[in-house]
């Protein structure tokens, strides 16, 4: 059959697309950052971001943010799925429950979340109706800012745990049980199976979900915006605002292109960390 | 001897109870706060504001209809739906064909195209809400269902090829060769053979592209000024609107994102099998 | 008349040569199969006659067209694959009329012709039935029906039946031998099974690393091996093959023994001989051997004998009544008749 060109053919509208809407407007939004409406070279959208007073706290929150979340998702991530891949009974509804937060979106979680941590949320019903308190906290309010700092901490965990949990569930599914018989045999035990074959071989679908979700953190605005408003700010919340309430869209993409390298600073750190050479995957 | 079977069993049983005790928690940890915020849906807006409150809803649908009624939300929801079928259409229409050339063919030019594919995920994609803001000035597609339809078809793009590659993949060669040998062209035995057999996998993946898109915010609240999506909406809303207008518009968004997730939990792991590799 | 004629047919992956320059001529209603070892090359020969592969160079017809620019559907053939390649959303009865349905065969034809050929499979009770619902054998079944349903020129193989355990792949050799021979096809059967190629086949084409190295019956295959490839791969246990000095005039020295050969130049040659075709005789004759016994392996009908002969291995079958045990001398006989010579590139020396 004459099929040399049909690859071709079939790949071509995915590869326009994603030229024209991915690589190409990446490449304005540097651009942007750099040039003033009229063309002209500049520096000073970059000197604008940098000089205004919520950058370093945007710029920090957002890394303190990641460097507190990602840690724990990981390590539950991993917790849960050692756990699922154990199950024989009711493994696919345990794991159908797991998996929920990931059609939820960070909107959502952070209303849901709010719903519990608010004045008048469920949390504090609990806490003055078991009379541990006797009034209602104000955990967001703009006093708070680590307990808002928390709260998010915990909307982001309860949501975006699931995308690790599922990466990393299909990646043990890939390792052969024989592996671990073998193991048995050999006398090791649950901990030591767990570090010297399941670690190892899964470090391709760890370097995976971590990446992902790396990224994922250096996103973070909606659920921020819901349960801090503006007193928690992070960069993409700065982004949103320049963008869309200042209408300022070089400096928004002045700090659009400060989340991008920091995304491709940190896939690359990732990669780099977790390589695996390609005669020890599985 | 036997004292030390016994603390082995004993051991084991411990450790038996702290897995069952961690999974019953961990499923309450998902599933506790997704019922608060559903109670707090069917419960009046009076209830919602007060304190403290019941764990249980008292099935008001006050706050839904006062939802429901808010100026702007039937807009919202509409063009959130229009904009996620959009998106959906798109992202089959040109992902599909990218997996099955991925898992059929080998040809020059096959691993720059997966690279293309899965830098996709190095990237922080709603920013392309910026530049695609300027862009679609540019050519008309500002403030359209068809312009965010587009953004969040980069979204679900790389998610539509790998989940169709695989599907595709998982269909044995021979039977499209059978079927070419039983007088098929390669576009009747596609129709005839592998459609059919790949037809719920591309719907899970059509439905896993509507949940993108019915969940994004922030290309939704730059893109859209009138043909606002009900997330773009809602977070335009944080400040002033009342709390059961919140809790109400974030249980209309999560009600559909979990029954689509029930629907396509078979294929949730078919998406990421690729990316270890 | 479907007679399948490839001339010069190569096909490179790359840098591997699958086939090189492959001429063989399939004759109207014969039954042919590609004998070989996995990896020298047959299902690319069938896949490029099927059209689901594209040579590198040469041309493949059948009769009087030439069909290597045709798609598979055009060409006037139908294929049985190895994993059976039973559509899995349609029903058996829709399997076998799926090629039919194609080629816009009447409605009630269609019915009367899956209902025949599933009757001569013996898979008629099994029409409405899934794929997933039925075992391999019946699968294999399936996938021939369908295969037969189009009574097509030509019917492709590619060892259909190497996936069956060893019982039922006995039982589906002969049925399928005995429906072929009754359909009007020209077949060319797959296999690395040499049980099956000599039991089945009218020819037997053998291949070794993309050539095909002798195209004929099977008794002359077993006989007159055209190599020493040939010899050593035809046959259970294999062909002896000892080492025979060049005494000039025809004659040769072989194990210490002087036997007449093919007049040659070489100083010398390997001469080869079927176990079965060696008898241990009591007296010792000219041109015999003695050998010391090794192993006896009886194998119920007969006995397994492998012996030493001048430092070279040498297996025989005996009668079951014989008694040897090992370290024993024997005196070893081969058959004149049944003797052949291959020269030092394993090429048949006459
Ligand atoms: N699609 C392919 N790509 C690369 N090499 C192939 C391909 N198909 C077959 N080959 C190579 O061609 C040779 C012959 O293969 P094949 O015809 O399948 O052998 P057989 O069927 O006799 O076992 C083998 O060395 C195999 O590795
Ligand atoms: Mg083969």
């Amino acid at each position: 059959m004459q099929n040399k060109w049909l690859p071709y053919f079939l790949l071509l509208p995915a590869t326009l697309f994603l030229l024209l809407f991915f690589l190409y407007p990446f490449g304005m939004v540097a651009y942007q950052a750099f040039a003033t409406d009229e063309g002209v070279l500049t520096t000073k959208y970059i000197t604008k971001m940098t000089s205004h007073w919520k950058f370093k706290t945007a710029l920090s929150n957002t890394m303190w943010l990641a460097l507190a979340v990602v840690p724990i998702q990981m390590v539950l991530a991993l917790y849960m799925a050692t756990i699922v891949s154990k199950l024989k009974k009711g493994r696919d509804l345990i794991l159908y429950i797991w998996t929920i937060p990931l059609g939820i979106s960070d909107l959502a979680a952070g209303l849901i979340w709010l719903a519990i941590l608010d004045q008048t949320g469920f949390l504090n019903s609990l806490l003055v109706g078991l009379g541990i308190t006797d009034q209602p906290t104000t955990f967001l309010g703009y006093q708070n800012k680590g307990t808002i700092f928390i709260a998010v901490m915990l909307a982001e965990v309860w949501r975006a745990t699931a995308i690790i949990l599922v990466i990393l569930v299909a990646g043990i599914g890939l390792i052969p049980k024989e592996y671990y018989e073998a193991a048995e045999v050999f006398g090791a035990g649950g901990w030591k199976r767990f570090t010297k074959i399941t670690l190892p071989l899964l470090k391709p679908s760890l370097q995976t979900a971590l990446m992902l979700r790396v990224i994922l953190a250096f996103e973070v605005f909606a659920v921020v915006a819901a349960l801090g408003g503006t007193n928690l700010p992070v960069l993409m919340g700065e982004v949103y605002n320049r963008q869309f309430v200042l209408q300022d869209s070089h400096v928004a993409a002045a700090f659009a292109l400060l989340i991008l390298l920091i995304s491709i600073a940190f896939t690359l750190l990732i990669m780099w960390l977790l390589r695996t050479p390609k005669e020890a995957r599985l | 001897m036997s004292t030390e079977s016994t603390v082995v069993t004993g051991n084991q049983r411990i450790a038996k109870w702290s897995v069952n005790i961690s999974i019953v928690f961990l499923c309450l940890w998902v599933l506790v706060p997704i019922y608060l915020l559903i109670a707090n849906t069917f419960s009046s807006p009076a209830e919602v504001n007060a304190f403290p409150k019941r764990i249980y809803p008292s099935f008001d649908t006050e706050s839904v209809r006062f939802f429901m009624n808010f100026y702007g939300v039937g807009s919202a929801l509409w063009n959130s739906f229009k904009v996620a079928c959009l998106t959906m259409i798109m992202s089959i229409a040109v992902g599909a064909p990218a997996g099955y050339a991925l898992s059929r063919f080998e040809f020059r030019g096959k691993n720059t195209f997966r690279v293309l594919v899965l830098m996709t995920r190095a990237f922080p994609l709603p920013l392309l809400a910026l530049p695609l803001a300027v862009m679609f000035i540019k050519v008309g597609l500002d403030d359209t269902v068809l312009g965010l339809a587009i953004v969040h078809t980069v979204l679900a793009l790389p998610f539509a090829v790998l989940i169709t590659f695989s599907l595709f993949s998982g269909v044995p060669v021979e039977l499209e060769e059978a079927a070419w040998t039983l007088g098929c062209n390669r576009l009747q035995a596609f129709i005839k053979v592998i459609f059919p057999l790949v037809l719920p996998g591309i719907a899970a993946s059509a439905i896993f592209a509507f949940v993108i898109s019915w969940n994004e915010v922030f290309a939704a609240a730059v893109l859209t000024i009138e043909h606002r999506t009900l997330p773009a909406f809602l977070l335009q809303s944080l400040d002033d609107a009342p709390l059961h207008l919140k809790f109400a518009g974030g249980a209309v968004l999560v009600v559909p994102a979990l029954i689509f997730i029930f629907m396509v939990r078979k294929y949730l792991f078919s998406m990421w099998g690729i990316a270890n590799r | 008349m479907a007679q399948i004629t490839i001339k010069q047919v190569a096909k490179q992956f790359g840098k591997t040569h699958a086939l090189h320059s492959i001429d063989l001529t399939v004759a109207d209603k014969e039954f042919l199969v590609l004998l070989g070892a996995s990896g020298c090359g047959k299902t690319t020969l069938l896949r490029i006659v099927a059209g689901l592969e594209t040579a590198t160079t040469g041309e493949v017809w059948i009769g009087d067209r030439r069909v290597d620019k045709l798609a598979p559907k055009d060409r006037g053939i139908a294929m049985v694959f190895q994993n059976y390649a039973v559509f899995p959303h349609l029903t058996v009865y829709e399997n076998i009329a799926f090629g039919l349905r194609m080629s816009k065969v009447a409605e009630s034809e269609i019915d009367k012709r899956v209902k025949r050929t599933a009757g001569l499979m013996h898979i008629d009770q099994l029409l409405q039935r899934y794929s997933g619902q039925l075992s391999g054998g019946q699968r294999q079944r399936v996938a021939v029906s369908r295969a037969l349903a189009t009574e097509p020129d030509v019917i492709l193989m590619d060892e259909p039946l190497s996936n069956l355990d060893a019982l039922l792949r006995m039982e589906m050799r002969t049925e399928l031998k005995s429906i072929l021979a009754e359909s009007d096809t020209t077949t060319i059967y797959v296999t690395h099974d040499q049980v099956e190629a000599m039991s089945m086949a009218d020819r037997i084409a053998i291949m070794h690393e993309g050539n095909i190295v002798q195209a004929t019956s099977p008794v002359e295959v077993y006989r007159n091996p055209a190599t020493r490839f040939v010899g050593s791969f035809i046959g259970n246990p294999p062909m002896n093959f000892l080492q025979a000095k060049n005494l000039g005039d025809g004659w040769f020295d072989v194990c210490g023994a002087r036997m007449q050969g093919p007049r040659h130049d070489a100083s010398e040659l390997e001469l080869a001989v079927r176990p079965e075709d060696i008898n241990s005789t009591d007296s010792h004759g000219e041109g015999d051997w003695q050998g010391i016994v090794k192993v006896v392996e009886p194998l119920g009908s007969h006995l397994q004998v492998t012996c030493v002969v001048s430092d070279q291995q040498c297996r025989v079958v005996m009668d079951s009544d014989v008694i040897v045990k090992p370290g024993d001398t024997v005196n070893l006989a081969p058959v004149a008749e049944r003797v052949r010579w291959y020269d030092a590139n394993g090429d048949r020396v006459q």
